[in-house]
Protein backbone atom coordinates (compact mmCIF):
# COMPACT_ATOMS: atom_id res chain seq x y z
CA UNK A 1 0.00 0.00 0.00
CA UNK A 2 1.61 3.15 -1.27
CA UNK A 3 2.57 6.05 0.99
CA UNK A 4 0.45 8.33 -1.17
CA UNK A 5 -2.71 6.45 -0.26
CA UNK A 6 -5.01 7.75 2.43
CA UNK A 7 -6.83 5.29 4.67
CA UNK A 8 -10.57 4.88 4.12
CA UNK A 9 -10.83 2.33 6.93
CA UNK A 10 -8.20 1.65 9.57
CA UNK A 11 -8.12 -1.12 12.17
CA UNK A 12 -6.04 -0.71 15.29
CA UNK A 13 -5.60 -3.85 17.42
CA UNK A 14 -9.19 -4.92 16.79
CA UNK A 15 -10.49 -8.11 18.39
CA UNK A 16 -13.99 -9.44 18.21
CA UNK A 17 -15.61 -12.31 20.09
CA UNK A 18 -19.16 -13.59 19.81
CA UNK A 19 -20.82 -16.06 22.14
CA UNK A 20 -17.47 -17.01 23.68
CA UNK A 21 -15.74 -17.60 20.32
CA UNK A 22 -12.77 -15.45 19.42
CA UNK A 23 -13.48 -14.46 15.81
CA UNK A 24 -11.01 -11.65 15.10
CA UNK A 25 -7.65 -11.47 16.82
CA UNK A 26 -5.77 -8.23 17.20
CA UNK A 27 -6.21 -6.96 13.64
CA UNK A 28 -4.13 -3.94 12.68
CA UNK A 29 -4.23 -2.72 9.10
CA UNK A 30 -5.88 -0.35 6.70
CA UNK A 31 -7.81 -0.10 3.45
CA UNK A 32 -6.69 2.64 1.02
CA UNK A 33 -9.18 5.24 -0.14
CA UNK A 34 -10.51 5.01 -3.69
CA UNK A 35 -8.86 1.63 -4.32
CA UNK A 36 -10.08 -1.93 -4.59
CA UNK A 37 -8.76 -4.16 -1.83
CA UNK A 38 -9.58 -7.85 -2.04
CA UNK A 39 -9.88 -9.89 1.12
CA UNK A 40 -9.06 -13.59 0.89
CA UNK A 41 -8.74 -16.47 3.31
CA UNK A 42 -10.26 -19.81 4.14
CA UNK A 43 -13.84 -19.88 5.43
CA UNK A 44 -14.01 -19.16 9.12
CA UNK A 45 -11.19 -16.63 8.86
CA UNK A 46 -13.48 -13.88 10.16
CA UNK A 47 -13.89 -11.96 6.90
CA UNK A 48 -17.63 -11.39 7.13
CA UNK A 49 -17.36 -10.40 10.80
CA UNK A 50 -14.81 -7.80 9.77
CA UNK A 51 -17.38 -6.33 7.35
CA UNK A 52 -20.08 -6.16 9.96
CA UNK A 53 -17.66 -4.17 12.12
CA UNK A 54 -16.98 -1.69 9.28
CA UNK A 55 -20.71 -1.13 8.81
CA UNK A 56 -21.25 -1.00 12.59
CA UNK A 57 -23.72 -3.88 12.54
CA UNK A 58 -21.54 -5.14 15.39
CA UNK A 59 -18.88 -3.52 17.56
CA UNK A 60 -15.39 -4.80 18.38
CA UNK A 61 -14.70 -6.39 21.75
CA UNK A 62 -11.48 -4.35 21.93
CA UNK A 63 -9.45 -2.06 19.69
CA UNK A 64 -10.39 0.90 17.51
CA UNK A 65 -11.79 1.26 14.01
CA UNK A 66 -11.40 4.52 12.11
CA UNK A 67 -13.49 5.51 9.11
CA UNK A 68 -11.55 8.30 7.40
CA UNK A 69 -9.76 9.86 10.34
CA UNK A 70 -12.61 9.64 12.83
CA UNK A 71 -13.33 6.81 15.24
CA UNK A 72 -16.30 4.72 14.14
CA UNK A 73 -18.16 5.42 17.40
CA UNK A 74 -18.14 9.15 16.67
CA UNK A 75 -20.48 8.62 13.71
CA UNK A 76 -24.21 8.35 14.04
CA UNK A 77 -24.92 4.69 13.05
CA UNK A 78 -27.47 5.71 10.41
CA UNK A 79 -25.11 8.26 8.84
CA UNK A 80 -22.23 5.77 8.93
CA UNK A 81 -24.20 2.97 7.27
CA UNK A 82 -25.23 5.26 4.42
CA UNK A 83 -21.58 6.11 3.92
CA UNK A 84 -20.36 2.49 4.15
CA UNK A 85 -22.53 0.36 1.86
CA UNK A 86 -22.65 -3.40 1.95
CA UNK A 87 -23.65 -6.09 -0.56
CA UNK A 88 -23.74 -9.70 0.58
CA UNK A 89 -23.54 -13.08 -1.09
CA UNK A 90 -27.20 -13.94 -0.50
CA UNK A 91 -28.35 -10.57 -1.97
CA UNK A 92 -31.36 -10.40 0.36
CA UNK A 93 -34.37 -8.77 -1.29
CA UNK A 94 -37.39 -7.29 0.41
CA UNK A 95 -40.35 -8.78 -1.49
CA UNK A 96 -41.74 -7.02 -4.57
CA UNK A 97 -40.29 -5.44 -7.67
CA UNK A 98 -36.75 -4.35 -8.49
CA UNK A 99 -38.00 -0.75 -8.32
CA UNK A 100 -39.30 -1.31 -4.80
CA UNK A 101 -35.92 -2.67 -3.74
CA UNK A 102 -34.03 0.20 -5.34
CA UNK A 103 -36.35 2.70 -3.67
CA UNK A 104 -35.74 1.18 -0.22
CA UNK A 105 -32.67 3.20 0.86
CA UNK A 106 -34.43 6.51 0.15
CA UNK A 107 -37.75 5.26 1.48
CA UNK A 108 -35.98 4.70 4.81
CA UNK A 109 -35.21 8.43 4.80
CA UNK A 110 -38.79 9.30 3.89
CA UNK A 111 -37.80 10.23 0.33
CA UNK A 112 -38.84 8.95 -3.06
CA UNK A 113 -36.49 7.54 -5.68
CA UNK A 114 -37.05 9.36 -9.02
CA UNK A 115 -37.76 6.90 -11.85
CA UNK A 116 -34.96 8.45 -13.95
CA UNK A 117 -32.44 7.72 -11.19
CA UNK A 118 -33.68 4.15 -10.96
CA UNK A 119 -33.36 3.74 -14.72
CA UNK A 120 -29.85 5.12 -14.61
CA UNK A 121 -28.92 2.77 -11.76
CA UNK A 122 -30.10 -0.40 -13.48
CA UNK A 123 -28.12 0.67 -16.53
CA UNK A 124 -24.99 1.24 -14.43
CA UNK A 125 -25.18 -2.38 -13.23
CA UNK A 126 -25.81 -3.65 -16.76
CA UNK A 127 -29.53 -4.37 -16.72
CA UNK A 128 -32.12 -2.63 -18.86
CA UNK A 129 -35.01 -0.49 -17.63
CA UNK A 130 -37.61 -3.17 -18.22
CA UNK A 131 -36.18 -4.88 -15.11
CA UNK A 132 -37.60 -2.19 -12.83
CA UNK A 133 -41.05 -3.75 -12.91
CA UNK A 134 -39.81 -7.34 -12.59
CA UNK A 135 -40.52 -9.24 -9.39
CA UNK A 136 -37.24 -9.94 -7.58
CA UNK A 137 -38.29 -13.59 -7.12
CA UNK A 138 -38.06 -14.08 -10.89
CA UNK A 139 -34.46 -12.90 -11.12
CA UNK A 140 -31.43 -15.12 -11.61
CA UNK A 141 -28.62 -15.13 -9.04
CA UNK A 142 -26.50 -12.76 -11.12
CA UNK A 143 -29.40 -10.37 -11.69
CA UNK A 144 -30.24 -10.30 -8.00
CA UNK A 145 -26.64 -9.56 -7.20
CA UNK A 146 -26.67 -6.65 -9.66
CA UNK A 147 -29.87 -5.28 -8.11
CA UNK A 148 -28.31 -5.63 -4.67
CA UNK A 149 -25.26 -3.61 -5.79
CA UNK A 150 -27.46 -1.00 -7.49
CA UNK A 151 -29.52 -0.70 -4.30
CA UNK A 152 -26.39 -0.08 -2.25
CA UNK A 153 -25.33 2.61 -4.74
CA UNK A 154 -28.51 4.62 -4.08
CA UNK A 155 -26.96 5.95 -0.87
CA UNK A 156 -23.85 7.01 -2.86
CA UNK A 157 -21.54 5.25 -0.39
CA UNK A 158 -17.92 6.32 -0.13
CA UNK A 159 -16.95 2.80 0.85
CA UNK A 160 -18.49 -0.36 -0.56
CA UNK A 161 -18.15 -3.73 1.17
CA UNK A 162 -18.73 -6.71 -1.12
CA UNK A 163 -19.01 -10.14 0.46
CA UNK A 164 -18.61 -13.11 -1.92
CA UNK A 165 -20.92 -11.45 -4.41
CA UNK A 166 -19.86 -13.67 -7.31
CA UNK A 167 -19.34 -17.01 -5.61
CA UNK A 168 -22.73 -18.41 -6.61
CA UNK A 169 -22.50 -17.21 -10.20
CA UNK A 170 -21.41 -18.73 -13.49
CA UNK A 171 -18.25 -17.59 -15.22
CA UNK A 172 -19.98 -15.04 -17.51
CA UNK A 173 -21.97 -13.34 -14.73
CA UNK A 174 -18.83 -13.37 -12.61
CA UNK A 175 -16.91 -11.49 -15.28
CA UNK A 176 -19.86 -9.07 -15.64
CA UNK A 177 -19.81 -8.21 -11.96
CA UNK A 178 -16.01 -7.86 -11.86
CA UNK A 179 -16.19 -5.35 -14.73
CA UNK A 180 -19.03 -3.58 -13.00
CA UNK A 181 -17.12 -3.16 -9.75
CA UNK A 182 -14.06 -1.80 -11.53
CA UNK A 183 -16.32 0.58 -13.50
CA UNK A 184 -18.02 1.88 -10.34
CA UNK A 185 -14.65 2.28 -8.66
CA UNK A 186 -13.37 4.35 -11.56
CA UNK A 187 -16.56 6.34 -12.12
CA UNK A 188 -17.31 7.32 -8.49
CA UNK A 189 -13.92 6.79 -6.82
CA UNK A 190 -15.64 4.45 -4.36
CA UNK A 191 -13.35 2.57 -1.99
CA UNK A 192 -14.04 -1.13 -2.48
CA UNK A 193 -13.32 -3.96 -0.07
CA UNK A 194 -14.14 -7.26 -1.67
CA UNK A 195 -14.25 -10.62 0.07
CA UNK A 196 -13.70 -13.43 -2.41
CA UNK A 197 -12.58 -17.03 -2.22
CA UNK A 198 -11.50 -16.85 -5.85
CA UNK A 199 -7.79 -16.04 -5.80
CA UNK A 200 -7.63 -15.35 -9.51
CA UNK A 201 -10.34 -12.75 -9.03
CA UNK A 202 -8.61 -11.29 -5.98
CA UNK A 203 -5.45 -10.93 -8.04
CA UNK A 204 -7.10 -9.57 -11.21
CA UNK A 205 -9.48 -7.08 -9.67
CA UNK A 206 -7.67 -5.99 -6.52
CA UNK A 207 -5.15 -3.18 -6.28
CA UNK A 208 -4.36 -4.50 -2.84
CA UNK A 209 -5.04 -7.73 -0.97
CA UNK A 210 -5.48 -8.78 2.64
CA UNK A 211 -4.93 -12.42 3.53
CA UNK A 212 -6.78 -13.53 6.65
CA UNK A 213 -6.64 -16.87 8.48
CA UNK A 214 -8.13 -17.97 11.80
CA UNK A 215 -9.18 -14.44 12.67
CA UNK A 216 -5.75 -12.97 12.04
CA UNK A 217 -4.43 -10.68 9.34
CA UNK A 218 -1.52 -12.69 7.94
CA UNK A 219 -0.39 -10.44 5.14
CA UNK A 220 -1.46 -7.20 3.44
CA UNK A 221 -0.06 -5.45 0.42
CA UNK A 222 -0.25 -5.20 -3.34
CA UNK A 223 -2.21 -8.06 -4.84
CA UNK A 224 0.99 -9.60 -6.18
CA UNK A 225 1.68 -10.84 -2.62
CA UNK A 226 -0.58 -13.71 -3.55
CA UNK A 227 2.09 -14.90 -5.99
CA UNK A 228 5.22 -13.75 -4.25
CA UNK A 229 4.49 -14.05 -0.55
CA UNK A 230 7.42 -15.29 1.48
CA UNK A 231 5.12 -16.44 4.24
CA UNK A 232 4.68 -20.16 4.27
CA UNK A 233 1.03 -20.08 5.44
CA UNK A 234 0.10 -17.79 2.55
CA UNK A 235 1.99 -19.96 0.06
CA UNK A 236 0.26 -23.07 1.35
CA UNK A 237 -3.15 -21.37 1.19
CA UNK A 238 -2.54 -20.14 -2.37
CA UNK A 239 -1.28 -23.54 -3.47
CA UNK A 240 -4.22 -25.31 -1.86
CA UNK A 241 -6.60 -23.02 -3.67
CA UNK A 242 -4.91 -23.35 -7.03
CA UNK A 243 -4.54 -27.10 -6.98
CA UNK B 1 -75.99 -29.63 40.40
CA UNK B 2 -74.77 -31.63 43.37
CA UNK B 3 -71.34 -33.16 43.97
CA UNK B 4 -72.94 -36.60 43.52
CA UNK B 5 -74.23 -35.71 40.05
CA UNK B 6 -70.81 -34.28 39.19
CA UNK B 7 -69.10 -37.51 40.21
CA UNK B 8 -71.30 -39.40 37.75
CA UNK B 9 -70.03 -37.10 34.97
CA UNK B 10 -66.57 -38.55 35.52
CA UNK B 11 -67.78 -41.07 32.92
CA UNK B 12 -66.73 -38.42 30.42
CA UNK B 13 -63.19 -38.76 31.74
CA UNK B 14 -63.27 -42.54 31.73
CA UNK B 15 -64.22 -42.75 28.03
CA UNK B 16 -61.03 -41.07 26.76
CA UNK B 17 -58.98 -43.05 29.30
CA UNK B 18 -60.32 -46.37 27.95
CA UNK B 19 -59.79 -45.26 24.36
CA UNK B 20 -56.27 -44.12 25.14
CA UNK B 21 -55.44 -47.39 26.89
CA UNK B 22 -56.84 -49.65 24.13
CA UNK B 23 -55.36 -47.69 21.25
CA UNK B 24 -52.10 -46.99 23.12
CA UNK B 25 -52.44 -43.25 22.59
CA UNK B 26 -50.39 -42.55 25.71
CA UNK B 27 -52.79 -39.84 26.88
CA UNK B 28 -53.72 -41.44 30.20
CA UNK B 29 -51.27 -39.62 32.43
CA UNK B 30 -52.02 -36.18 31.01
CA UNK B 31 -55.77 -36.82 31.08
CA UNK B 32 -55.67 -37.77 34.77
CA UNK B 33 -53.46 -34.81 35.63
CA UNK B 34 -55.73 -32.45 33.66
CA UNK B 35 -58.82 -33.81 35.41
CA UNK B 36 -57.37 -33.53 38.90
CA UNK B 37 -55.98 -30.09 38.25
CA UNK B 38 -59.23 -28.76 36.85
CA UNK B 39 -61.20 -30.15 39.80
CA UNK B 40 -58.85 -28.71 42.39
CA UNK B 41 -58.29 -25.37 40.68
CA UNK B 42 -61.92 -24.68 39.87
CA UNK B 43 -63.23 -25.77 43.27
CA UNK B 44 -60.64 -23.58 44.95
CA UNK B 45 -61.65 -20.66 42.75
CA UNK B 46 -65.32 -21.40 43.53
CA UNK B 47 -64.76 -21.23 47.26
CA UNK B 48 -62.60 -18.15 46.95
CA UNK B 49 -65.20 -16.43 44.80
CA UNK B 50 -67.91 -17.32 47.29
CA UNK B 51 -65.83 -15.75 50.00
CA UNK B 52 -65.03 -12.62 47.98
CA UNK B 53 -68.67 -12.13 46.94
CA UNK B 54 -69.86 -12.53 50.53
CA UNK B 55 -67.27 -10.17 51.97
CA UNK B 56 -68.05 -7.38 49.44
CA UNK B 57 -64.62 -5.90 50.10
CA UNK B 58 -62.67 -4.18 47.30
CA UNK B 59 -59.36 -5.38 48.78
CA UNK B 60 -60.24 -8.99 47.98
CA UNK B 61 -61.24 -8.09 44.43
CA UNK B 62 -57.89 -6.36 44.01
CA UNK B 63 -56.06 -9.39 45.42
CA UNK B 64 -57.87 -11.66 42.97
CA UNK B 65 -56.85 -9.40 40.07
CA UNK B 66 -53.22 -9.35 41.21
CA UNK B 67 -53.28 -13.14 41.42
CA UNK B 68 -54.71 -13.41 37.89
CA UNK B 69 -52.10 -11.03 36.45
CA UNK B 70 -49.34 -12.87 38.29
CA UNK B 71 -50.42 -16.25 36.96
CA UNK B 72 -50.87 -14.92 33.42
CA UNK B 73 -47.40 -13.34 33.49
CA UNK B 74 -45.82 -16.51 34.81
CA UNK B 75 -47.40 -18.48 31.97
CA UNK B 76 -46.55 -16.12 29.13
CA UNK B 77 -43.02 -15.05 30.07
CA UNK B 78 -41.40 -18.34 29.04
CA UNK B 79 -42.36 -17.65 25.42
CA UNK B 80 -40.59 -14.32 25.49
CA UNK B 81 -37.57 -15.32 27.55
CA UNK B 82 -35.29 -13.97 24.81
CA UNK B 83 -36.70 -10.46 25.19
CA UNK B 84 -35.09 -8.40 27.91
CA UNK B 85 -37.41 -7.45 30.77
CA UNK B 86 -40.31 -9.41 29.32
CA UNK B 87 -41.84 -10.03 32.79
CA UNK B 88 -42.42 -6.34 33.46
CA UNK B 89 -43.56 -5.70 29.91
CA UNK B 90 -46.21 -8.41 30.37
CA UNK B 91 -47.27 -7.12 33.79
CA UNK B 92 -47.56 -3.61 32.33
CA UNK B 93 -49.62 -4.84 29.40
CA UNK B 94 -52.02 -6.86 31.58
CA UNK B 95 -52.49 -4.00 34.04
CA UNK B 96 -53.08 -1.55 31.22
CA UNK B 97 -55.64 -3.75 29.49
CA UNK B 98 -57.44 -4.39 32.81
CA UNK B 99 -57.61 -0.67 33.63
CA UNK B 100 -58.69 0.19 30.10
CA UNK B 101 -61.52 -2.35 29.94
CA UNK B 102 -62.80 -2.00 33.50
CA UNK B 103 -62.39 1.77 33.28
CA UNK B 104 -64.79 1.88 30.33
CA UNK B 105 -67.20 -0.72 31.76
CA UNK B 106 -67.43 0.84 35.21
CA UNK B 107 -66.89 4.45 34.13
CA UNK B 108 -69.79 4.39 31.68
CA UNK B 109 -71.96 2.35 34.05
CA UNK B 110 -72.11 -0.57 31.63
CA UNK B 111 -71.58 -3.13 34.39
CA UNK B 112 -72.00 -2.65 38.15
CA UNK B 113 -68.90 -2.32 40.34
CA UNK B 114 -69.42 -5.59 42.18
CA UNK B 115 -67.22 -8.65 42.49
CA UNK B 116 -69.83 -10.70 40.60
CA UNK B 117 -69.10 -8.68 37.43
CA UNK B 118 -65.55 -7.45 37.89
CA UNK B 119 -63.93 -10.81 38.58
CA UNK B 120 -65.37 -13.00 35.81
CA UNK B 121 -64.99 -10.28 33.18
CA UNK B 122 -61.41 -9.55 34.31
CA UNK B 123 -60.70 -13.26 34.18
CA UNK B 124 -61.82 -13.43 30.57
CA UNK B 125 -59.93 -10.28 29.62
CA UNK B 126 -56.66 -11.22 31.33
CA UNK B 127 -56.93 -14.84 30.19
CA UNK B 128 -57.39 -13.78 26.58
CA UNK B 129 -54.67 -11.19 26.89
CA UNK B 130 -52.34 -13.95 28.12
CA UNK B 131 -53.15 -16.20 25.16
CA UNK B 132 -52.60 -13.29 22.80
CA UNK B 133 -49.31 -12.46 24.48
CA UNK B 134 -48.14 -16.06 24.03
CA UNK B 135 -49.23 -16.14 20.37
CA UNK B 136 -47.56 -12.81 19.72
CA UNK B 137 -44.25 -13.61 21.47
CA UNK B 138 -44.04 -16.99 19.78
CA UNK B 139 -44.50 -15.49 16.36
CA UNK B 140 -42.39 -12.39 16.98
CA UNK B 141 -39.29 -14.28 18.16
CA UNK B 142 -39.64 -16.70 15.24
CA UNK B 143 -40.05 -13.84 12.74
CA UNK B 144 -36.94 -12.11 14.03
CA UNK B 145 -34.84 -15.26 13.85
CA UNK B 146 -36.10 -16.22 10.39
CA UNK B 147 -35.84 -12.75 8.91
CA UNK B 148 -32.66 -11.57 10.57
CA UNK B 149 -31.00 -10.95 7.20
CA UNK B 150 -33.84 -8.64 6.14
CA UNK B 151 -33.57 -6.68 9.36
CA UNK B 152 -29.80 -6.40 8.94
CA UNK B 153 -30.22 -5.37 5.31
CA UNK B 154 -32.40 -2.45 6.35
CA UNK B 155 -29.99 -1.47 9.12
CA UNK B 156 -27.04 -1.72 6.73
CA UNK B 157 -28.78 0.66 4.32
CA UNK B 158 -29.15 3.22 7.09
CA UNK B 159 -32.57 2.26 8.44
CA UNK B 160 -33.57 2.75 12.06
CA UNK B 161 -34.31 -0.20 14.40
CA UNK B 162 -38.02 0.49 14.05
CA UNK B 163 -37.78 0.37 10.26
CA UNK B 164 -35.65 -2.78 10.43
CA UNK B 165 -38.18 -4.68 12.51
CA UNK B 166 -41.38 -3.07 11.19
CA UNK B 167 -42.41 -5.86 8.84
CA UNK B 168 -41.83 -8.59 11.44
CA UNK B 169 -43.70 -6.57 14.05
CA UNK B 170 -46.74 -6.01 11.82
CA UNK B 171 -46.79 -9.65 10.67
CA UNK B 172 -46.70 -10.85 14.28
CA UNK B 173 -49.44 -8.48 15.40
CA UNK B 174 -51.63 -9.61 12.50
CA UNK B 175 -50.92 -13.30 12.99
CA UNK B 176 -51.70 -13.19 16.70
CA UNK B 177 -54.93 -11.20 16.41
CA UNK B 178 -56.40 -12.95 13.36
CA UNK B 179 -57.68 -16.03 15.31
CA UNK B 180 -59.69 -13.77 17.65
CA UNK B 181 -61.23 -11.84 14.79
CA UNK B 182 -61.87 -14.93 12.64
CA UNK B 183 -63.46 -16.95 15.45
CA UNK B 184 -65.87 -14.09 16.07
CA UNK B 185 -67.09 -14.20 12.49
CA UNK B 186 -68.60 -17.67 12.94
CA UNK B 187 -69.59 -17.33 16.57
CA UNK B 188 -73.03 -18.73 17.36
CA UNK B 189 -73.28 -20.60 14.06
CA UNK B 190 -71.66 -23.78 15.30
CA UNK B 191 -70.65 -23.36 18.86
CA UNK B 192 -72.41 -21.26 21.49
CA UNK B 193 -69.86 -19.33 23.47
CA UNK B 194 -69.14 -20.80 26.90
CA UNK B 195 -70.27 -17.89 28.98
CA UNK B 196 -73.55 -17.55 27.07
CA UNK B 197 -74.25 -21.27 27.32
CA UNK B 198 -73.57 -21.14 31.06
CA UNK B 199 -76.00 -18.28 31.55
CA UNK B 200 -78.69 -20.00 29.53
CA UNK B 201 -78.26 -23.27 31.45
CA UNK B 202 -78.40 -21.32 34.72
CA UNK B 203 -81.80 -20.03 33.57
CA UNK B 204 -81.05 -16.58 32.18
CA UNK B 205 -83.09 -15.06 29.38
CA UNK B 206 -81.31 -16.01 26.09
CA UNK B 207 -81.45 -12.42 24.77
CA UNK B 208 -79.87 -11.14 27.99
CA UNK B 209 -77.24 -13.85 27.65
CA UNK B 210 -76.57 -12.81 24.04
CA UNK B 211 -76.25 -9.13 24.96
CA UNK B 212 -73.68 -10.02 27.59
CA UNK B 213 -71.84 -12.27 25.21
CA UNK B 214 -71.66 -9.47 22.65
CA UNK B 215 -70.19 -7.19 25.29
CA UNK B 216 -67.51 -9.81 25.96
CA UNK B 217 -66.80 -10.25 22.25
CA UNK B 218 -66.23 -6.53 21.82
CA UNK B 219 -64.05 -6.50 24.93
CA UNK B 220 -61.95 -9.34 23.57
CA UNK B 221 -61.38 -7.51 20.29
CA UNK B 222 -59.86 -4.60 22.19
CA UNK B 223 -57.95 -7.01 24.40
CA UNK B 224 -56.45 -8.86 21.45
CA UNK B 225 -55.31 -5.87 19.44
CA UNK B 226 -54.15 -3.75 22.37
CA UNK B 227 -52.17 -6.65 23.89
CA UNK B 228 -50.27 -7.41 20.68
CA UNK B 229 -49.62 -3.80 19.76
CA UNK B 230 -48.53 -2.80 23.25
CA UNK B 231 -46.31 -5.82 23.78
CA UNK B 232 -44.80 -5.34 20.32
CA UNK B 233 -43.93 -1.70 20.82
CA UNK B 234 -42.58 -2.38 24.32
CA UNK B 235 -40.46 -5.30 23.09
CA UNK B 236 -38.80 -4.24 19.87
CA UNK B 237 -36.47 -1.56 21.31
CA UNK B 238 -34.83 -4.14 23.60
CA UNK B 239 -33.77 -6.15 20.53
CA UNK B 240 -31.27 -3.42 19.64
CA UNK B 241 -28.44 -1.70 21.50
CA UNK B 242 -27.64 2.00 21.54
CA UNK B 243 -25.46 1.60 18.41
CA UNK B 244 -28.61 0.40 16.57
CA UNK B 245 -27.24 -3.14 16.33
CA UNK B 246 -29.58 -6.12 16.27
CA UNK B 247 -28.81 -8.31 19.26
CA UNK B 248 -28.62 -12.05 18.80
CA UNK B 249 -31.76 -13.65 20.24
CA UNK B 250 -30.39 -17.18 20.22
CA UNK B 251 -27.33 -16.25 22.23
CA UNK B 252 -29.42 -14.56 24.81
CA UNK B 253 -31.80 -17.48 24.89
CA UNK B 254 -29.08 -19.96 25.75
CA UNK B 255 -27.63 -17.87 28.54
Amino acid sequence: MSVNDQAAVRFNKVSYANDGHQILKNITGWFPKGRITTLVGPSGAGKTSLFKLCNSLTSPTSGDIYIGDKKIESYDPVELRRMVGMALQNATMIGGTVMKNLALPLELQGKELPVETAEELVKVVGLDESFLERDTRDLSGGQRQKVSIARTLVNRPEILLLDEITSALDRVSQQDIEDLIVRINQKYGTTMIWITHNLQQAFNVGDYTWVMMDGELIEAGESSILEHSKKERVQRFVKGQVE
Amino acid sequence: MSFLTLSITLIFVIIPLILSKTLKLGLEKDTVIATIRSIVQLLAVGFILQFVFDSENMIYILLMLILMIGAATQNARKKGAAIKGITWKLVGTFIFIEILTQGILLGLNITPATAQYIIPISGMVIGNSMVLAILFLNRFTAEIENHQDEAELILSLGGTPKQAIHKQLITSIQASTIPTIESQKTIGLVQLPGMMSGQIIAGADPIQAVLFQLLIIFLLLTTAVVTSVMLGFLSYPTLFNERMQLLDLRNRDSK
